[in-house]
């Protein structure tokens, strides 16, 4: 829609950020906010990358002397922890905050503010991770830190309160953008957008974001409970005073497993919106799709034991997590079976965003059949802690996440810039990615299954290991110049890229309905849905108007039905979210050090969000604190 | 079924091994290989049909690219009909294939634990940062007889290993005999192995456990009923050390953290190196042993193992010479 | 033309204008938000109550550890009178929001604001009776992360609640602080149930056992 100059003027007044740097800070547009988790999360994905470069390297020979033991411990807990925690979660948060206004016609977020916050407190979260790199504190345990060996007897200094805290940053961030979400999706539907009309991405977000608040807790508990254990002298994960070092592994695995499945969820979402645009046809099998979503979402919570399988737990409770642990393969399954269908049945074109569902499928099953070997407990005795699990879980996370992620970046890359990727360069960076991707994990199963455990800085001479980690090391590289590939064509394309138009894809749904870019207000009307796929069903998009224009204004709906209930006042730029995570990041860190800086802490986190909150309206004109004139 | 399979591997320095579970040389290890070979399988046949649909798909949609309105109204309503009837095959075809892979591995499992019921010779195995402490419970006294970093099994006979841990999380793998379990402060875990092939294996601890996880090997002898009561028995007789230079610098400067029955050295800190000498390796299969290997890791165990726990002790080069001369005695 | 192009034409089928500016219950967008901060800490709470149970059972039957005393009950039995005897005030103060009455909340408010500090008292004379220290044993550890994770709930809709009678008496109310008055209600009320079982762990499993 071209709204009139009258129109646009208007919203543009209202929904325009402060200039300069008191906007970059103030600033609650989702779209800013996200682009920014982009950004970011991009730039650890490379430094995390170049960490396993490094390691491969160090892994390419026997008894090689690059790395020492302590300089390999780092890089792998770096790199894992950098990978889950800073990039997987937060870039899937971002492409929802990016995605999800737009894909419902709405200006803003249900709550902007809460946006700007979780952004800031994750970037506190990178900086705890990173700035101790830098001044060599860093993690050295892993990314799921094990006690004892991360208690207070086997690992003096900071380095695992660092980890522990590093968690909680992001967690707490993870959950508020959950929150946002999931209020968002169930109460700022377009009019006629029942959950029936739904598209499956946003279902996909959905689902991922109340995993995310049911599933974090966990983790933020234990980790908590780590510190406390180091900081405070608690006991919860020491046996000699009556604690259990396993009640670590169930509240770590309890959100862990849940975890990757947040992770790939949403990865779901990427490739049923690809699908559908580039087959050209409705998605075949939409309920079944959206079922897939719900039942991979319930089952997540009841396999964390297969993380366990080598701890020695009854048999019994085994052979149940191994039969839950593959059933997770049918809607997983069922999800490939209607993705396939949707492409043979429709008019496909192999656009990029396409090519990279393509690698997905090849790449993500591969995955998926590790997965059913090591969901065997007997079997996974053999695969755990080996090689092989690491080629598994890289599989279905790079291939079942990543490549998704990077489909989705091409895809909705002309809607936030107004420009088009360069297909050529699009299509070097597919192969030199997927194919050298596939290079260097598929040797590692082998690896694993030839006895390498992981998490090892070196190997004799003479087991044999040297070809194939040197293969690994090659695939690796080419995958990692295909990154840069991928990246440079991202930069370029943004001054040099064809312009975009508002559908270059000719996509059926709503985010596709407006410019490109997208103004900071989105859609100028109110579009009213009737179906799947609105910009299908005819030339012209329905809409409403009413929704204000002068000032920052949201319509809110019914749950299930999509009604429209009333208009809700949408928060204008602001400096509290800033300062808020200023406040919480001071208290995290601080507890690294004493358990006082809770309560220290406390006040100038009371304060800010008593700022936050405040309402802005006149004075009382009743009451004893009236105002007397 | 194994053949094949390793025919696979001719270019990759086969994947047959001293540490491999593609190698079996137990009951244990064979169970699960057969249960890999079987999900080998099953995920060969799965790739197949996923990658050809995907394959016949892009057919479809290089055949019809021109079509016009082809995925428009009744059409597609015709075509899903016939995919909403094939959707309940697919689940069928998936959920017969996980209930043959859940039941195989159900059997598996219970091959592991078949021997659970009847007696085994015990030995406990126990978990350090980064060495094995292992002990044999004695038949004849019922004592202990305790050694390190090497296990010997009788060929046939089933082993029950006691797995425990004396600081952090450890992991007992022996690929070639059987799967990994690990060893838990505070928990005992019980593995049973049964191992039938002869010859040397090597395991490794597979939990990560700190700076040299990297470095903690074990070795496994596997040899005959008559062998193994040999050298148990040699194993139990106390040490018949060289007294001299030797052995006073130790008495100084080792007897706090290491034990030799039969020279008054009680350490429990380290490694019981009573017939130390009659290993294979040191420090937890971080070098081979030789005489020249001992002296170097008594002068100098922080270079060789950085961050390992036995301390740079200050000897002279004399003293580090006669105290690698008298370990080297015990055999 | 290339299917990019410009953006969608419209046709306009519908004004929303009429709709009212702000609603309650349910409604009200930012009650969902706070539904969504109980699902975040009520799982805390059901995962701090599984640990519980989880390091009890380990250590069966001894529990609490040989040489340790239950929690004193009396301070608890008065700690939990006083939270169940404060929904009454916390639901008329919903009901009064509710009826968008200014004088009704602005009293309410701040008599909850008053209840919540005296409830502290006896809260910090059941901290000082739990018979065991957070680093005398696992037990001790999990008494005191179940009794401090509630307390914590306890402080901070103390918190919010005093900002919001100081704010409540200064300003005029409009429909979104009503709105915002129920939710802090619901808060509490959500700091009432969640006690019910955390206290009957602390306190009853400890004999129970």
């Amino acid at each position: 829609m071209t709204p009139d100059l009258d129109r646009r003027d208007r919203l543009a007044l209202a929904w325009r950020d402060p200039p300069g740097w008191w906007g970059f800070l103030t600033t609650v547009d989702h779209k800013r906010i996200a682009a920014r988790y982009i950004v970011t999360a991009v730039l650890l994905l490379f430094l995390a990358g170049l960490l396993a470069l490094d390691m491969r390297w160090q892994l390419s020979w026997a008894e090689n002397t690059r790395m020492g033991p302590q300089l390999y411990n780092e890089s792998f807990s770096l790199h894992g922890s950098t990978m889950l925690f800073l990039v997987s979660v937060p870039a899937m948060e971002a492409m929802a905050l990016w995605l999800v206004p737009l894909m419902l016609g709405q200006r803003n977020m249900a709550f902007p503010r809460l946006g700007a916050f979780s952004y800031w407190l994750y970037l506190g979260g990178v900086l705890t991770l990173w700035v101790a790199h830098a001044l060599d504190v860093t993690p050295d345990l892993g990314w799921f830190e094990y006690p004892p060996l991360s208690g207070p007897t086997y690992a003096p200094g900071h380095r695992a309160d660092i980890w522990a805290q590093m968690i909680t940053f992001t967690e707490v961030a993870a959950l508020c953008a959950s929150v946002n979400v999931v209020a968002t999706i169930l109460k700022m539907r377009p009019p006629g957008m029942t959950l029936a009309r739904m598209p499956v991405f946003l279902w996909a977000m959905l689902v991922a974001s109340l995993m995310t608040i049911l599933s974090m807790p966990a983790i933020m508990l234990v980790t908590s409970m780590l510190i406390a254990d180091r900081l405070v002298s608690t006991h919860f994960f020491a046996p000699a005073a009556h604690g259990d070092v396993l009640l670590f592994q169930h509240l770590f695995w309890f959100f862990g497993h849940p975890e990757v499945y947040i992770i790939f969820i949403p990865a779901t979402g990427f490739v049923s919106s690809i699908v559908e645009t580039f087959a050209r046809r409705r998605l075949f099998g939409h309920h079944v799709l959206v079922l897939a979503i719900l039942a991979i979402g319930c089952l997540a919570f009841g396999l964390w034991v297969h993380h366990m399988f080598a701890v020695g737990l009854p048999r019994l409770g085994n052979d149940f997590y191994t039969a839950a642990s593959m059933a997770i393969a049918v809607p997983a399954g069922l999800q490939i079976f209607c993705w396939i269908a949707t492409i043979a049945t429709g008019r496909t074109w192999l656009a990029t965003p396409m090519l990279w569902v393509l690698g997905f499928v090849a790449t993500f099953v591969l995955g998926g059949l590790s997965g059913v070997m090591t969901a065997s407990a007997a079997l996974d005795l053999q695969l755990t802690d080996s090689y092989f699990v690491v080629a598994h879980f890289h599989y279905v996370l790079v291939g079942g996440a990543m490549f998704p992620l990077f489909g989705a970046f091409c895809y909705w890359y002309p809607k936030a810039t107004g420009r088009l990727m360069s297909e050529r360069w699009g299509r070097v960076a597919f192969a030199l990615i997927v194919g050298g991707f596939n290079l260097g994990f598929a040797p590692m199963h082998l690896l694993g299954l030839m006895g390498m455990p992981r998490r090892v800085y070196t190997y004799p001479a003479g087991m044999g290991w040297d070809a194939l980690n040197q293969v690994a090391t090659l695939g690796s590289a080419i995958a990692v110049a295909g990154g840069l590939v991928f990246v440079a064509n991202a930069l370029l394309s943004y001054s040099r890229g064809a312009p975009a138009g508002a559908n270059p894809w000719g996509a059926p749904t709503l985010e596709w309905a407006g410019d490109s870019p997208s103004p900071p207000w989105n859609l100028a009307y109110t579009p009213v849905v009737d179906s799947l796929t609105p910009l299908w069903d005819s030339p012209v998009l329905r809409v409403m108007d009413g929704v204000a224009l002068e000032r920052r204004e949201v319509v809110v709906t019914s749950v299930v039905d999509a009604a429209p209930l009333y208009r809700q006042k949408s928060a204008s730029p602001s400096i509290w979210p800033f300062v808020a995570a200023l406040a919480v990041t001071a208290m995290f860190l601080g507890s690294i050090f004493t358990p006082w800086a809770i309560a220290a802490g406390a006040l100038p986190i009371a304060a800010a969000l008593t700022g936050w909150f405040w309402p802005q309206r006149e004075r009382a004109t009743t009451g004893p604190l009236r105002v007397r004139s | 079924m194994k053949a094949r399979l390793l025919a696979v591997c001719p270019l990759l320095h086969g994947c047959g091994g001293v540490q491999s579970a593609l190698d079996p040389g137990g009951d244990q290890a064979r169970a699960l290989f057969s249960l890999f070979a079987l999900m080998m399988w099953v995920s060969g046949v799965v790739y197949v049909v996923v990658a050809g649909a995907l394959s016949w798909a892009l057919w479809r949609a290089w055949r019809y690219r021109g079509a016009d309105s082809r995925a428009d109204g009744g059409m597609t309503l015709r075509i899903d009909r016939r995919l909403a009837q094939l959707l309940p095959l697919a689940a069928g075809a998936i959920i017969l294939g996980l209930t043959v892979l859940i039941t195989a591995s159900f059997f598996a499992d219970r091959a592991l634990f078949a021997t659970r019921a009847s007696p085994a010779l015990e030995v406990r195995v126990t978990g350090h940062q980064w060495w094995w402490r292992i002990q044999y419970r004695d038949p004849v006294s019922y004592g202990w007889v305790e050694t390190a970093n090497e296990l010997h099994l009788p060929q046939g006979q089933t082993v029950r290993l006691v797995l425990g841990a004396a600081d952090v999380i450890h992991s007992f793998w022996v690929p070639n005999v059987a799967g990994k379990l690990d060893m838990i402060p505070g928990r005992t875990n019980l593995l049973d192995v049964t191992a039938r092939r002869l010859g040397w294996y090597r395991g490794q601890c597979a939990e990560f456990c700190g700076t040299q996880h990297a470095h903690m090997a074990l070795a496994v002898k596997v040899e005959s009923p008559a062998a193994f009561r040999a050298w148990l028995a040699a194993q139990r007789a106390p040490a018949t050390p060289a007294a001299g230079r030797g052995a006073a610098v130790f008495q100084v400067a080792c007897a706090a953290c290491h034990a030799i029955r039969g020279a008054g050295a009680a350490g429990r800190a380290g490694p019981d190196l009573t017939h130390v000498a009659a290993r294979r390796s040191l420090a937890a299969g971080t070098l081979t042993m030789t005489r020249g290997n001992l002296q170097g890791w008594i002068a100098q165990p922080q270079a060789i193992k950085p961050g390992t726990s036995m301390p740079q002790i200050p000897l002279t080069p004399a003293d580090a010479d006669a105290v690698a001369t008298y370990l080297a005695t015990l055999r | 033309m290339t299917p990019g192009g410009e953006p969608r034409a419209v046709e306009v089928v519908g004004d929303l204008s009429g709709l009212p500016a702000s609603a309650s219950g349910a409604r009200h967008l930012v009650w969902w938000g706070n539904i969504g901060f109980m699902l975040i800490e009520g799982t805390g709470f059901a995962l701090a109550a599984a640990a519980y149970l989880y390091l009890m059972t380990q250590q069966a039957p001894q529990w609490p550890p040989p040489g340790t005393r239950p929690p004193d009950l009396s301070w608890g039995v008065v700690f939990t009178l006083g939270l169940l005897l404060s929904e009454l005030p916390n639901l008329w103060v919903r009901r009064r929001a509710f009826a968008k009455d200014p004088r009704g909340v602005r009293i309410g408010v701040a008599a909850m604001t008053v209840i919540g500090l005296l409830l502290l008292i006896p809260r910090g004379y059941e901290l000082a009776h739990l018979n065991t220290r957070w680093d005398s044993d696992a037990y001790g550890s999990v008494v005191w992360m179940l009794m401090l994770l509630h307390t914590s709930h306890v402080v901070t809709d103390w918190g919010d609640t005093a900002v919001q009678a100081a704010w409540l008496f200064t300003h005029e109310i409009g429909d979104d602080q009503f709105a915002d008055v129920e939710d802090n209600a619901n808060y509490w009320t959500f700091v009432v149930l969640t006690w019910l079982p955390i206290g009957a762990i602390v306190y009853g499993l400890a004999r129970l056992w």
